[in-house]
């Protein structure tokens, strides 16, 4: 009975899809970090008052978001080629100009939610523009940024899935060179669904008991 | 304390208003009513630069609020304005929304600053609430809160942009009342308001305004008994 357990293609191919799942988790982190703070650049440059600024992050968010996250992958990897990038920073820096473009647009959507009787009600006080935004617009806004920043978390990780192309040995590269080892696609990929579920389901658990707490 | 002298302000194409000229003494209580759309709100507005002035002069306190070297934040901090949807800061709590202000532009230490606010919330009635947040007051408590918030910076002039018609009639009176309070303290106040018994009864003077200009104002039994201007005959006769 256990030997034919230890023995299913389930748990055989479990050592090599948890490598490729260390592989797909470390893009994501790294990748949405550096993502948040371009994002929260660009989202900066969205609300500038000074058109160059403003013109150069929508330039920039319109170009990420027009084009699919693979033909950017490709770009990086192969069209600039002669910067050498491996396989690994190539899907990092992806993601993170991925997800920058679309954390820039969460972050300004949110501080343009804010309503504007808010602001008026700080300026009224005699509290300048900048305190008016560190103490009164961007609390507001950043409560309003989390269930957003939860979904890009789980977009980007899925995202991941297409840096198979420019060998990126995530879990679905992973994937594929086992079953094509074993033809064993079936009990592979149920498997690599499960372990995208299992950060995905938790991951929107959790953001929703953030959001309940936080009553956003 | 303020002088307007022919003020325009025009939204793109529309001119709102359109040659304003008025007077506010120290100590007065000047109500300004007239139909929506009359350009009240948006005047009031102007008196503390909510909205740029296109052309004309404000002047409060002996500052011109458009002079070059008038430093527009100082100047804020003597106008207190109360907005008609209170504006409230609902990341923070009461006691919070009052001290604000005090601690970061006039730099009051948190511990005078709270001595202040907790004196000023006790005048509203409203000092066993300092520690909730504005999500749990009713509309009459949340625009007091507001009062008490504007009074903190200790201002000369309170401007009122239409305090109480968000709210439910029978919330109405604790606030007027609170206002009222305040009009016999000697505060002097612009109130934009539908609130023709408060303007009656405690506006020294009240102005009418209807497309963009003062169309009459005088003291309120004159307004209000014997109105001149046609405009202000048909306005009063469709409201009392």
């Amino acid at each position: 009975m256990i030997d034919a357990i230890m023995n299913s293609p389930y748990v055989k191919s479990l050592p090599f899809l948890w490598e490729g799942l260390q592989v797909t988790v470390a893009i994501t982190l790294i990748g949405l970090f550096l993502g948040m703070i371009l994002g929260a650049l660009a989202g900066l440059g969205k609300l500038s008052k000074i058109k160059v600024i403003r013109g150069f992050w929508t330039v920039y968010i319109e170009i990420i978001r027009g084009t699919p996250i693979m033909a950017q992958a490709l770009f990086i990897y192969f069209g600039l080629s002669e910067l050498q990038l491996n396989s690994f920073t190539t899907g990092v820096i992806a993601i993170a100009l991925n997800a920058g473009a679309y954390i820039g647009e969460i972050v300004r959507g949110a501080v343009y939610s804010i309503d504007s009787g808010q602001t008026e009600a700080g300026r009224s006080l005699g509290l300048t523009e900048r305190q008016t935004m560190r103490y009164i617009v961007w609390p507001q806004a950043f409560k309003r940024m989390i269930p957003p920043l939860g979904n890009q978390f789980v977009i980007s990780l899925k995202d991941t899935s297409v840096f198979s192309v420019i060998a990126v040995s995530d879990l679905i590269y992973q994937a594929r060179q086992y079953y094509n080892a074993t033809f064993e696609q079936f009990e592979t990929l149920v498997m690599v669904c499960l372990f995208y579920l299992i950060i995905t389901i938790p991951a929107a658990l959790y953001l929703r008991r953030i959001e309940r707490k936080m009553d956003v | 304390m303020i002088t307007v002298k022919d003020l325009h302000k025009s939204f793109g194409d529309l001119e709102v208003l359109k040659g304003i000229d008025a007077q506010v003494e120290e100590r007065e209580v000047v109500c300004v009513i007239g139909p929506s759309g009359s350009g009240k709100s948006t005047f009031l507005r102007c008196l503390n630069l909510l909205e740029d002035i296109t052309s004309g002069t404000v002047t409060i306190d002996g500052e011109e609020l458009t002079a070059e070297d008038t430093d527009i934040n100082a100047l804020r901090t003597k106008v207190g304005m109360v907005f008609q949807h209170f504006n409230l800061f609902p990341h923070k709590t009461v006691l919070e929304n009052v001290t604000l202000a005090p601690i970061k532009v006039k730099g009051l230490s948190v511990k005078e600053a709270e001595e202040i606010g907790l004196s000023l919330l006790e005048k509203v009635g409203l000092s066993d609430k300092a520690q909730d947040y504005p999500d749990s007051l009713s509309g009459g408590q949340k625009q007091r809160v507001a009062i008490a918030r504007a009074l903190a910076m200790e201002p000369k002039v309170m401007l009122f942009d239409e305090p109480t018609s968000a709210l439910d009639p029978e919330l109405v009176g604790d606030v007027l009342q609170v206002m009222k309070d305040l009009a016999q303290e000697g505060m002097t106040m612009v109130v934009v308001t539908h609130e023709m018994g408060f303007a009656r009864e405690v506006g020294d003077r009240v102005i009418f305004m209807d497309e963009g200009i003062i169309q009459e104002e005088g003291n309120p039994d004159a307004i209000f008994d014997t109105p001149q201007n046609p405009r202000t005959q048909s306005f009063l006769s469709k409201i009392l």
